[in-house]
């Protein structure tokens, strides 16, 4: 048999996604090199930040302010960046707790080795030149020289929001900072881009239907057991579940079955609007095959229509059908391939 | 004494030659021979079944809609009672049993596949992932797992020795596995992301299996020795990770009590552990002691068809009990970054004689 074809694949989305108001403030706050967490009920600051707590599921939305400094809790050394990751040369993954935070932020670190890297080593932020209000306005950590985590083997941290200062008899601030989350022009939404490449191989049954396309014959499958012959054949026949094989020329000419006006422009695809696209059966297939009707005004198609493929010169398959000048078929005929 | 409203067994369980690549097959391609095997196994024809449940992702091979194409392999025409998780085959096998106790049906096909051949498995994972916080930064499945092994090592659980011999283990056991990807004496490797080398990672292939259950009476008809569910439950843990405890399943353990697994020693455990470590937040999870085998064969690091290799370690565990191998064992199969969701059943043969 022929080998097996092979085609590379783009699959590609930009997902618009919204934000609730508690996403909203930590991206937007990031746009504005502030980080946010949210306050859960037993004074625990998850950062980043949910809308509703991962133990009690109670809904949160106090958000509180934490430092942009932190420490290392688990890290990973990547030494071979893969596309769409925060750093093009080897760096550290990391899950970074900030100080004030109860819960850890994954990044990148970027670290000259892994040697210099290592659980509790304090990191800071480094923004991003340019933030739009996305976790990328962190462009990633770096190694940071300064004071150790100034909460560092205190109590209960709800506790500690209330002890004041010895010396100032007021309450400690629980970061330097103390955004509220409130801000004039809050980010409501990201476009997230999703790409992933594929080389893509359709099997056997199909890539014996292309490669007799790529001659201009156009050879379904017969079933073993009920004798049906499905074009396109996929490898199976979906009434017995069984393999088929036994391959069968048909066509080239056969009969529209069912139809329908397409009214609205396709984006990329160059077809003028309205044109007719119609379910074909070829003559001595069980099932029919869809295909787009040309040399015809689309208002004149019709079920029993008889057509025939219109190649192009490079193409490896039809173009579209076009009628064949023969009289319809009698829908007798088709009335079990609708 | 069953904790359920029936009793329901696994009574056959097939599964292909998992390989790097199979250019030269569709999905249902893939699929369709197991499904043949299973239901040969068994005398049964496509028309006997009651329930049929596949579990597989599209974005692996990037064929839209390729799970209605697998049907065709089923024979779903005129339309069978069907239905389809995007998760491992071990969640359609749960779907399955749920629906063969509440006496919708007698007896179920369940099967899945996956083909990473054709995309960057590392990447597609990704996409499975947190949009707002975690997605955007493309970290891979490796890198995740290497967060937990890391976590493991400083905890002092684990260290990067008993992770190489964990991954030594589980391909010398495969070599007794016709149907292993990856088996015999296989080298650590370089690291790919520290502290996981190549060894420690689950080899990247295609491949597919099918499970067959059924309760009761209909169970003893068609198998010499069914494989009973005593007891199945899954759990799932925040989606943050760095909310998570990585070095802990507190998933993994509800389940396992949930299933009964604790009520008393099992001789065999299959587990879903891609990771050399995740065997080792297991095993803790579990309480399996050095009593206990533990994936005789070969695991996930041996063979690990995406969406199939959870299906696959009930089918393994079910295998053993069929063949007298085993009379009460554990099977877990997982989900999500660092062991993020997790099913355990406990499976028991009749006693002999």
């Amino acid at each position: 048999m022929p080998q097996p074809l092979r085609a590379p694949l783009v699959v590609e989305f930009p997902f618009t996604r919204s934000l609730g108001p508690v996403q909203s403030a930590f991206l937007t706050g990031l746009r504005e090199r502030t980080v946010l967490g949210v306050r859960t009920a037993d004074g625990r600051i998850l950062v980043p930040p949910v809308e509703y707590d991962p133990v009690t599921a109670d809904e949160l939305r106090e958000l509180a302010e934490v430092a942009a400094t932190g420490t290392v809790t688990t890290w990973a050394w990547n030494p071979a960046p893969r596309r769409g990751q925060p750093l093009a040369t080897p760096f550290a993954w990391v899950l970074v707790r900030l100080d004030g935070a109860d819960t850890a932020l994954l990044h990148a670190l970027d670290a000259p080795g892994p040697g210099a890297v290592r659980t509790g080593l304090r990191v800071t932020v480094r923004w991003a030149a340019e933030r739009t209000g996305s976790i990328t306005d962190i462009a990633c950590f770096e190694p940071y020289e300064g004071e150790s985590d100034p909460y560092e083997g205190e109590p209960d941290p709800y506790e500690r929001e209330r002890v004041p200062y010895e010396h100032e008899h007021e309450p400690r601030p629980r970061t330097a900072g103390g955004h509220d989350g409130r801000f004039d022009d809050p980010v409501t939404g990201i476009v997230a881009p999703a790409r992933l490449d594929y080389d893509y191989s359709p099997g056997r049954a199909q890539s014996r239907y292309l490669h007799a396309l790529a001659e201009r014959r156009t050879v379904g499958e017969r079933c073993p057991s009920c004798r049906k012959v499905y074009v396109p054949p996929r490898g199976a026949c979906p009434t017995c579940g069984v393999a088929t094989a036994e391959q069968i020329e048909v066509g080239p000419r056969g009969t529209v079955t069912t139809y329908c006006v397409v009214n609205i422009k396709a984006k990329n695809l160059d077809i003028a609007v309205p044109y007719v696209y119609a379910h074909i059966a070829l003559d001595g297939a069980d099932l029919a095959l869809h295909a787009r009707i040309g040399g015809i005004p689309y208002d004149q198609v019709r079920m029993g229509l008889r057509v025939e493929p219109v190649w192009t010169a490079s193409s490896r398959y039809p173009d579209h059908y076009r009628p064949s000048g023969e009289p319809d078929a009698d829908y007798e005929v088709y009335k079990e391939l609708l | 004494m069953t904790r359920y409203a029936r009793d329901v067994a696994i009574i056959a369980f097939a599964q292909t030659d998992h390989q790097r690549r199979s250019d030269e097959l569709s999905e249902v391609e893939m699929v369709m021979p197991v499904l043949h095997q299973v239901l040969r196994r068994t005398g049964l024809r496509t028309g006997d079944i009651g329930f049929t449940c596949s579990g597989s992702s599209d974005y692996l091979a990037g064929r839209a809609f390729s799970f209605t194409m697998a049907l065709d392999g089923v024979g779903a025409w005129p339309p069978i009672s069907e239905s389809h998780v995007e998760m491992d085959g071990a969640w359609a096998l749960y779907e399955a049993w749920v629906k063969i106790l509440t006496g919708a049906a007698d007896t179920a096909l369940v099967y899945a596949y996956g083909k990473s051949s054709p995309g960057e498995v590392r990447d597609v994972l990704s996409r499975q992932l947190d949009p707002y916080y975690t997605a955007p930064l493309w970290p891979d499945s490796v890198a995740l797992a290497a967060l937990q092994a890391q976590a493991l090592i400083d905890a002092g659980h684990t260290d990067e020795r008993e992770l190489a011999a964990i991954g030594a283990r589980s391909r010398a056991d495969a070599a007794a596995n016709p149907y292993a990807q990856l088996a015999g004496a296989v080298p650590r490797g370089d690291m790919v992301v520290g502290p996981l080398h190549r060894g420690d990672c689950p080899p990247i292939g295609d491949g597919a299996a099918a499970v067959l259950l059924a309760a009761g009476d209909r169970a003893r008809e068609l198998c010499e020795r069914p494989a009973w569910i005593r007891g199945m439950d899954h759990r799932i843990e925040a989606h943050g990770l760095g909310v998570r405890d990585l070095t802990d399943s507190p998933s993994t353990r509800l389940a396992a009590e949930r299933a009964g697994a604790f009520e008393r020693p099992v001789d065999t455990a299959e587990l879903h552990a891609p990771f050399t470590s995740q065997e080792v937040v297991l095993r803790r999870s579990l309480d399996l002691d050095s009593r206990v085998r533990v994936n005789p064969s070969g695991g996930a690091l041996s063979a690990n068809p995406v969406m199939a290799a959870g299906l696959i370690r009930l089918g393994e565990a079910a295998a053993l009990i069929h063949r007298g191998e085993s009379d009460r064992a554990l099977a877990h199969a997982t989900s999500g970054p660092c062991l993020q969701q997790n099913l355990v059943a406990v499976l028991e043969g009749d006693s002999h004689g």
